[in-house]
């Protein structure tokens, strides 16, 4: 009993700290929603201002901005930790360190895959989503981007120990956001076309559980072979 | 003869195909203090991290009070306390902050004492001001305050003393002598003196790398 308080404890004090972190170096809280919002206007600028073909793209635009700010903000997920020496001190605590990564991760997706839900109706009208669309852009990101943060958070905590550990973190995670990007983009075109959501919201809603149970433990083990080299 | 808490048995280790000991030996028992000698780049801060099992590229046998130590990692975890190389104090967090999460991480810490601890080590008046803006030795100090919430069995210390003034050493020699008085142990690498009355052992890492540089 007393451990599972402990537990409990060692979870919260750990999301406080990280907001506390975040919240002191302000860069990195805003960094990733200007990025997702420079992201998604290049392409009217880039390709097209039409309406109708922005309104065409922009359920596969706003996920892929979002896609792409979220793996921009996940290299600081264990660095300054490593750097400081905490990580060794997390990595002797006689607690599961899966706890501690899911922690870390839900504080970061607090800031950047709650924050990027939050901003991406605004980047819906911008591109001309029709209105139909934007609970299924809502709901499909609210359940798409825990699940890229917590697969993120494996590739971070595989590259923590490189000195340029960024773009090897795209490599290796990229590939592994493809079935969330798919799902989740679906999901806004069903909306928009007025067809059922619920398949592919239940299909998101799966991963977001396998990831929810393996990933902390996944990137646990790989923060042990990072700290270790 | 009392079971010895941390033994070490021929451990090999290699970096970069240089072998940095091989053959070595090491029983620590509760009591003793031992300190880790050998050249900068002689695998002083890699036998300790081994020791404490953050280092895994290692041949050899590692026991914690008689029993093989992955089998018995939990407990070791918690009767452990390392100080490493770097601190562990996130520059962004007072004081403070870092040390109210080390207990959650550390239940042989107590958290009950954390103002007393930062005072004595000299850093009452500082416990909100961001670690970022205290001085090099400041920094080792909120480390070093561990020392005196910990009730770990074993302290592994590397270099606990960079940065760190005279009168401060003094005061951390006497807490690691009272560690010791009440049977735990310690092993620590430093390079400044140490005052003559502290019962050392010691052990050079450099004796066990002439078998191996033969070939």
């Amino acid at each position: 009993m007393r451990q599972a308080h402990s537990m409990v404890g060692l979870f919260m004090l750990t999301f406080k700290r990280d907001l506390v972190l975040a919240y002191r170096r302000k860069s990195e809280l805003v960094n990733p929603l200007i990025f997702f919002l420079i992201v998604a206007s290049l392409f009217p600028i880039g390709v097209s201002p039409e309406p109708n073909f922005l309104s065409q793209l922009a359920p596969g635009l706003v996920w892929v901005a979002a896609l792409l700010a979220t793996l921009l903000s996940m290299e600081s997920l264990f660095k300054s930790d490593y750097e400081d020496g905490s990580l060794e001190q997390l990595l002797l605590s006689p607690q599961p360190i899966f706890l501690v990564v899911l922690s870390k991760v839900a504080a970061h997706w607090l800031l950047s895959g709650l924050a990027l839900t939050v901003v991406a109706p605004l980047l819906g009208v911008m591109l001309f989503l029709p209105a139909e669309g934007m609970p299924g852009l809502m709901l499909s990101l609210l359940l798409g981007t825990p699940t890229l943060s917590l697969i993120g958070a494996i590739g971070a905590a595989l590259t923590v120990g490189l000195r340029r550990g960024g773009v090897l973190i795209s490599l290796l995670v990229l590939p592994l956001y493809i079935p969330v990007l798919i799902f989740g983009s679906s999901a806004v075109q069903a909306a928009v076309t007025g067809l059922p959501l619920d398949g592919y919201l239940a299909l998101l809603g799966a991963m977001l559980a396998l990831a929810l149970a393996l990933a902390p433990i996944a990137a646990g083990a790989a923060l042990r072979i990072s700290v270790s080299g | 003869m009392a079971q010895p808490l941390l033994s070490a048995d021929s451990l090999f280790c290699e970096r970069d195909d240089r072998v940095l000991f091989d053959g070595l030996h090491l029983s620590v028992s509760s009591g003793e203090i031992w300190q880790v000698e050998g050249r900068n780049g002689s695998g002083k801060t890699t036998l300790l991290r081994i020791l404490c099992g953050l280092n895994s590229h290692y041949e050899g046998n590692l026991q914690w009070r008689g029993e093989p130590i992955d089998e018995v990692q939990d407990q070791f975890l918690t009767e452990l306390l390392f100080i490493g190389h770097q601190a562990g104090v996130s520059a962004m967090l007072s004081p403070e902050e870092n040390l109210r999460w080390q207990c959650a991480l550390h239940p042989s810490l107590d958290a009950s004492l954390v103002s007393t601890s930062l005072a004595n080590v000299g850093l009452s008046g500082f416990e909100d001001v961001p670690a970022y803006q205290l001085s090099a030795g400041q920094k080792r100090r909120i480390a070093l305050a561990k020392l005196y919430m910990s009730s770990a069995k074993l302290w592994i210390l590397d270099e606990p003393f960079t940065a760190i003034d005279k009168a401060g050493v003094a005061e951390k020699e006497s807490l690691i002598l009272k560690h010791v008085e009440r049977g735990g142990s310690v092993i620590m690498t430093t390079h400044q003196d140490v005052s003559p009355h502290m019962p050392l052992h010691t052990l050079n890492v450099e004796q066990f790398t002439s078998s191996a540089r033969e070939w």
